[in-house]
């Protein structure tokens, strides 16, 4: 047995082993310490925890539109970020409205919903039009064709809305009821980030509820598993891709404002890094799946939030929170080579992807 | 199409088309292109590039709407061409119309009074919204006309019409190339105003294109088959004559367009090198990588620091900096390499992305600062110098990039019909038979990778000197982003098609100042067209190009086709 193992081992999975060895080393020896030296306090960790729950949760909603895209047709949606971007950009206009028109102030809950369905419902657009000029006639072509087409949609986008919008930033609205904080003690929270998370856990479970409870998320399944079967017991093949990008756009219009909501400003380039920290979720999570892709959204707002402090701080880095970015694709490199199926995947990455 | 032969099926098309046509033309004007490129004249106080790009679009939304007419009767075309640029039109008069009950340019910065007073040819509400659907409809109407007219004259009328707006639009290219020719520089004055074509140039112009078209369609085939009838030996001469020709423009290229053109050559040249290094592991190999700009960063931030006093005294000269640069780049090749063995497709790119990221991130980072400068980068790097030649501006580096180029073209083309480039297409098309047939896969990608971020990190390194400076800012992904555009527009795998490709993407943009700010969407647009219509790029390699056109089998050996029905 171990030496069948032995026998099957090859000098490239060694040379892999020792690089994720190296890091895993240097995350363990930076976190002590850190930990010994002691520079941080309790409720500087719990601040750092919270936020990156707040910030993993919009990851998550944002993933769950690439994981279900990949899903069902194996493509990575690289569009999606801009998806994610319309939603909130547009909502802006809509906020700037009642702001400036006393209106939000009045009556902030109404006004917070006009915006959420305004920004979900451009975003769902933006990607129904997507699947349906760019994607579906792409559908038998070779797998890096799709993938380019995505890249150039994204970039249209991104010009599209710079030139619609103009290329400036633009500072959401503060909406008073969600200033302030929360807490007990040392221990408090942004009433924004509270906020963030609760919702964003809602709609993950409205979501979540919605692809394994209904009929049309059975479907959605079926196609996931074999197109040419479900077409077989009467599925209607394209409109349930067509469902799956309209849910993948309201979840990434609704990320869109929370990220608005916690980051105050809107931008046209604003949606490609974290389209990019989603799509690295969704595989941590191991791509294709729903709950993965939440739970490599939250793991992933966590260590970016949590690992600067933690990991690099001991290890006498200057300014280590500058490097955050670079954790996230570390965490990439370090999952797909040791567990290629994500946390939580089941899908082979060698076999489909 | 519930009635595809009655008129309403046949109306239908067209108004859909002109439907489709109008909200993009609405999109070309809101984007601000429409008034971005109309102070640019093709023609001189005739016509502006920005009613061109309407007027083109919309003889396109015509042809098309004659093109998916179902009963091809001339009447009945010409009718739906004529609906759909009435749609077109009306449109954009909508766009007119609500702009002036409401302020739209709250939203959209670029609905201004000059573009609606561009879209009435600033003829008021009135005249102007009548004329705009007189014109749409007219345009639409002639492309009508143009389907239905024979194929000889349709070429004849594109290619004359093309050349005019060619001209019109790379004005700063074509007059001061002519202005430093001393006879011909009365071209220039015959030819251009200081904004546009004149209107007896445009004419001249189109007259000798197409005469010139006309003789070429009646006698080129019989100067093609003069020219297979000599003897081997003279047809040997003719070919190595043209080599030389082509061989000495290339040498004086910099001296005859001066020194903006030759800026931009370099930059085209730098992005040829850059694409030819990127061919070999997307087009050769089929693995996607987008972190393509990490070599580069490499390479340019190894000269910096070797060679730039400003870090370490090190005092490296270009050349001697040079080989650390390419193995440095080769290693690094290999390191991304090692752990994105087991990947595929989209799996790659996104960790080469992530790559790419990591390498400009901890660039930017002031951690590495004391060794490589943050976010200030590194300045000061010396010119590389040849024997008392230094290769200080455009004009002089040109020759430096233009070595590297045939250089890498040489090695690549070498490399393509060699075992190990027949290995890469092997990998390429199905890595699990190339493997059943005795491919070392492990090798193989390992040696794409170091090949092309060898290569990449030969032109980081001319870059560093070219700029003489380098920044963390320089390094983003766009530039793979880029790159990875030529090499697709031009054709993956195929070296002319690299070179196709930089001068149509990062050429053209550099000439056109208006253009700057719609590069990247139209580089995004360019893509998704690409893939659509012709996913095999404008300089197919053979291969590709029977790959994605395997239904049209032209004259190909009947032995293979039950092979490749799978």
């Amino acid at each position: 047995m171990l030496k069948r193992w032995i026998e099957r081992i090859t000098p490239t999975d060694v040379v892999m082993w020792l690089i994720g060895g190296a890091i895993l080393l240097l995350i363990f020896w930076g976190s002590t310490a850190t930990l010994a030296a002691g520079t941080y306090s309790g409720h500087h960790w719990f601040d750092f925890i919270i936020f990156g729950i707040a910030q993993g949760s919009i990851y998550a909603l944002i993933a769950m539109g690439y994981t279900m895209v990949y899903g069902i047709l194996r493509m990575i949606n690289f569009a999606h970020s801009e998806v994610f971007m319309s939603g909130p950009y547009t909502a802006y206009f809509v906020a700037a409205a009642f702001y400036s028109s006393d209106f939000l102030d009045q009556y902030p809950i109404f006004s917070l919903i006009m915006i959420f369905l305004v920004s979900m419902g451009t975003s769902t657009l933006v990607a129904v039009l997507l699947e349906r000029i760019a994607y579906r006639p792409l559908r038998t072509a070779p797998r890096l064709i799709p993938l380019i087409t995505a890249i150039g949609a994204s970039f249209f986008l991104q010009y599209t809305f710079r030139g619609f919008y103009g290329s400036g930033f633009q500072a959401y609205p503060v909406i008073n009821i969600l200033e302030g904080e929360w807490g007990i003690g040392e221990f408090r929270i942004l009433k924004f980030q509270a906020v963030v998370i609760v919702a964003a856990a809602i709609l993950m479970a409205a979501l979540y509820s919605f692809v394994q409870r209904t009929r049309v998320g059975k479907a959605i399944r079926a196609v996931s598993e074999d197109k040419e079967a479900s077409a077989l017991m009467g599925i209607d093949i394209d409109r349930m891709i067509v469902t799956t990008f309209v849910i993948g756009g309201m979840s990434a219009g609704a990320a869109g404002v929370l990220y608005a909501l916690m980051f105050k400003q809107v931008h046209f380039f604003m949606g490609f890094i974290p389209g990019i920290k989603a799509f690295t979720a969704a595989v941590l999570g191991g791509i294709g799946n729903i709950p993965g892709a939440m739970l490599g959204g939250i793991f992933l707002g966590l260590v970016e939030s949590v690992g600067p402090s933690l990991f690099l701080d001991g290890l006498g880095i200057v300014a280590p929170y500058q490097l955050k970015d670079a954790i996230a694709f570390i965490m990439l490199v370090l999952v797909l080579i040791f567990r290629p199926t994500g946390i939580l995947g089941e899908r082979l990455v060698v076999k489909k992807a | 199409m519930n009635c595809p032969y009655g008129i309403q099926g046949t109306m239908r098309h067209a108004v859909k088309i002109g439907l489709i046509g109008g909200v993009v033309e609405v999109l070309l004007s809101l984007i601000g292109m429409v008034e971005a490129f109309s102070q640019r004249d093709i023609i001189a106080n005739v016509i502006s590039m920005g009613h061109t790009l309407l007027l083109v679009a919309a003889f396109f939304i015509g042809y098309l709407a004659a093109k998916r007419t179902p009963e091809a009767g001339p009447i009945k075309v010409l009718t739906n061409s004529f609906i759909s640029g009435l749609l077109v039109a009306g449109l954009l008069a909508l766009l007119v119309i609500t702009g002036g009950l409401i302020n739209l340019r709250k939203v959209f910065i670029n609905a201004s009074p000059l573009l609606y007073s561009l879209l009435t040819f600033g003829m008021g509400k009135g005249s102007g919204l009548l004329l705009l659907l007189v014109i749409g409809a007219i345009t639409t109407f002639l492309a009508g006309l143009f389907y239905l007219a024979p194929n000889l004259l349709r070429r004849v009328l594109l290619i004359s019409f093309g050349s005019i707006v060619c001209a019109g639009v790379l004005q700063d290219l074509l007059r001061p190339t002519f202005a430093l020719w001393g006879p011909i520089a009365v071209i220039n004055e015959w030819l251009f105003t200081a904004n546009g074509l004149t209107i007896q140039g445009a004419i001249g112009l189109f007259i000798l294109i197409a005469t010139f078209f006309l003789f070429w369609s009646r006698k080129g085939k019989t100067i093609q088959t003069g020219f297979r009838r000599l003897p081997s030996a003279s047809q040997r001469i003719l070919k190595t004559v043209s080599i030389l020709i082509l061989v000495f423009v290339l040498l004086i290229l910099p001296q005859v367009l001066g020194l903006f053109l030759s800026e931009v050559l370099t930059i085209v040249g730098l992005y040829v090198l850059l694409g030819l290094g990127l061919n070999i592991v997307v087009g050769y190999a089929g693995l996607l990588d987008l972190g393509y700009v990490a070599f580069f960063a490499i390479g340019s931030y190894t000269v910096a620091v070797l060679t730039s006093p400003e870090i370490a005294s090190w005092g490296f000269s270009f050349w001697e900096a040079l080989p650390f640069a390419v193995v440095l780049g080769i290693i690094s090749g290999v390191l991304l390499g090692i752990p994105v063995l087991k990947m595929r497709g989209d799996y790659l790119a996104i960790a080469t992305l992530g790559f790419g990221e990591i390498i400009r991130i901890l660039v930017l980072s002031d951690f590495l600062r004391p060794w490589l400068g943050g976010a200030q980068g590194i300045g000061r790097i010396p010119k590389a110098t040849l024997g008392g030649f230094e290769f200080s501006g455009p004009q002089q580096i040109y020759y430096l990039i233009l070595a590297g180029c045939l250089l890498v073209a040489f090695v690549s083309l070498r490399l393509r019909d060699s075992r190990l480039g027949r290995a890469w297409m092997a990998v390429r098309e199905d890595e699990d038979v190339a493997q059943a047939m005795g491919i070392n896969l492990v090798a193989t990608k390992l040696l794409a990778f170091a090949t092309g971020a060898g290569f990449s990190a030969i032109s980081g390194a001319i870059f560093a000197t070219k700029i003489g400076s380098v920044y963390p800012h320089s390094f983003n992904v766009m530039i793979s982003i880029n790159i990875l555009c030529v090499i697709i527009v031009g054709g993956m795998g195929s070296i002319p098609g690299v070179i196709v490709g930089a001068a149509a993407l990062v050429g053209l943009p550099e000439l056109l100042r208006e253009f700057a700010e719609y590069r990247l969407l139209v580089y995004g647009a360019v893509l998704v067209a690409m893939m659509l219509l012709r996913p095999e790029g404008l300089w197919p390699e053979a291969v590709h190009r029977r790959e994605f056109h395997e239904e049209e089998k032209e004259g190909e050996p009947e032995l293979f086709s039950d092979l490749k029905s799978d």
